[in-house]
């Protein structure tokens, strides 16, 4: 891709992560935030959290089924940007919502497992992102910083749990995000079993796969 | 010192909501019909004038709520699960002709057309609080009459343990209780309950109107319960029919999620709902959320009504 088009493509992909958060202001300027406001700019930040943190786990499964290259380049942006809507959303249910009564929200994170499932997708969270920058890549070694970051699955899953166990009785979005996330994951396990068992092949030629020794041009790395 | 009761100001007085909301009535329906055309309904309330008495003594001092609020932040599951989705959808409720059958344990059982109820009963205004199981509440003026004068005419029998409201069951009417791809919300028809003394408590208010209105459809028209120390869920919307029975009926999200849900739902801040707290309550309309007080303030009234149960067990 040529730098124009990496550009190009930053661009739309920071202009769609930021229109939530604007709607939200434009609504929010306009006295347009509903009879409870604090509840909707709450769920309304959550929403989009997990939303464009499965836009973020959506961008390695999707480099795979186009054989593009060009997914991979958004994946810390979105990854990022799903860590600040996160954050915001924290920041709202702290601020806003119970004005620093720590007491009670101490109590909420350890006797409310939704809050207590959110509260622990937020610090799987933390190590990602201070870890996202080239410089910390470097200094873990690509392989060690693949195995931490895919905690960002595990983040997943759990602000996946989060919204399940927050919805009430008659909801669905909430199945609807857990479908994606489960799909995203399994595109990844079926490309994995299926690297495993190509290199289970190379590495028995005679036995299993005739067409083995065809292969072994075949990278056996870590991708 | 003499304190001033707001005797001096009716309703009629205030200027008409309806009035102040034009200018966004206006431009929601022009956005409605702009994105959504054939669904598009403006939210703020069509109602007719609906005149009744304050009857102060079983009033909140406070100030209710804004009718905007109440009228488009509903939980009303025939409509719709989101909250909004009511004032979008209540369009499609027709509430003439409508009757109320009463009957069950009863001397004498009746169909009620809903002109006759408002003939018979003599209507006042109350100014309650509500407050809802997901910790948000609201103050609203209702207008109705006691469910007790109603359940008088048709003589309850010795046995009538339980009363049990039933909703409107029309999917054409109600597009929340058509199923969807994961099934139905909740087992339609809606059924609420309470037990025979708590019906016949004079709180409890068979409600036709609010904030000087006839009842908007997406509040429960034509004619709903009001059980202000219950958590609102038990105050039964668009009732069809009243029956008096001897066991305690089976209701809808009792059913739904028996350990989230009791029959009882008595606003309680000490027991906690299983997934959040019920200690505090946001009212809507402020920014600090507020201590929920034990039934939801009633507790003078109605407290006694429960002397010797464990409120823990029967939540």
């Amino acid at each position: 891709m040529t730098r124009r088009g990496r550009i190009v493509l930053k661009l739309v992909a920071w202009a769609a992560c930021l229109a939530p958060l604007a709607w939200l202001v434009w609504r929010a300027a306009t006295d347009d935030l509903g009879a409870n406001p604090i509840s909707f700019v709450t769920n309304t930040l959550g929403d989009w959290t997990l939303r464009i943190l499965l836009a973020s786990l959506a961008m390695t499964p999707l480099g795979v089924v186009l054989g593009a290259a060009w997914p991979i380049t958004l994946r810390r942006l979105l990854g990022l940007f799903a860590f600040a809507y996160a954050c915001l959303h924290f920041a709202v249910w702290i601020a806003l919502d119970f004005f620093f009564d720590w007491a009670r929200m101490g109590e909420d994170i350890v006797k409310r497992p939704y809050i207590t499932l959110g509260m622990a997708a937020l610090l799987t969270l933390v190590p990602l992102a201070v870890t996202s920058t080239s410089g910390m890549v470097r200094r873990l070694g690509g392989r060690a910083w693949r195995r931490l970051h895919r905690l960002a699955y595990a983040a997943g899953v759990l602000a996946a749990l989060h919204f399940i166990w927050l919805a009430k009785v008659g909801r669905t979005d909430q199945y609807w995000h857990a479908a994606v996330l489960a799909l995203l994951l399994g595109v990844r396990l079926v490309h994995r079993a299926r690297r495993a068992s190509r290199r289970r092949a190379e590495t028995r030629p005679a036995e299993k796969s005739p067409a083995g020794p065809l292969r072994g041009t075949v990278v056996s790395g870590d991708r | 010192m003499l304190i001033k009761r707001a005797g001096r100001f009716t309703w009629s007085d205030v200027t008409d909501p309806r009035c102040l909301l034009s200018r966004r009535a206006l431009l929601a329906g022009a956005a409605a019909v702009a994105l959504a055309p054939g669904q598009g309904r403006a939210a703020t309330p069509r109602g007719a004038p609906l005149g009744a008495a304050r009857n102060a003594a079983l009033s909140l001092a406070e100030p209710p709520t804004k009718l905007e609020h109440a009228t488009t932040y509903n939980n009303f599951y025939e409509f719709g699960v989101d909250k909004d989705d009511p004032a979008r959808l209540a369009g499609s409720l027709r509430t003439r002709p409508w009757s109320v059958r009463v009957e069950g344990l009863v001397r004498t059982p009746r169909t009620f057309d809903i002109e006759e109820v408002l003939r018979l009963f003599p209507l006042e205004e109350r100014v309650y609080a509500l407050r809802c199981v997901e910790a948000w509440s609201m103050v609203i003026p209702w207008i109705g009459f006691p469910l007790a004068s109603l359940l008088k005419r048709v003589e309850p029998t010795g046995s009538a343990r339980f009363v049990e409201f039933t909703t409107l069951l029309d999917p054409k009417q109600f597009p929340g209780q058509r199923p969807g791809f994961f099934g139905s919300s909740l087992d339609w028809p809606y059924v609420e309950g309470l037990r025979l003394d708590e019906a016949l408590h004079p709180l409890t208010l068979v409600t036709v109107g609010m904030y000087g209105q006839v009842l908007p459809n997406q509040n429960g028209a034509p004619i709903r319960v009001v059980v202000p120390w219950k958590y609102g869920f038990k105050s039964a919307k668009s009732i069809v029919r009243i029956r008096l029975v001897r066991e305690q009926p089976a209701t809808s999200w009792a059913k739904a999620n028996p350990r989230e849900y009791g029959f009882y739902s008595n606003v309680n801040p000490a027991v906690s709902h299983p997934r959040w707290s019920q200690a505090t309550e946001r009212r809507i309309g402020e920014f600090r959320r507020r201590p929920t007080l034990p039934f939801n303030g009633y507790g003078d009234q109605v407290a006694s009504l429960y002397a010797g149960m464990d409120l823990r067990r029967h939540y």
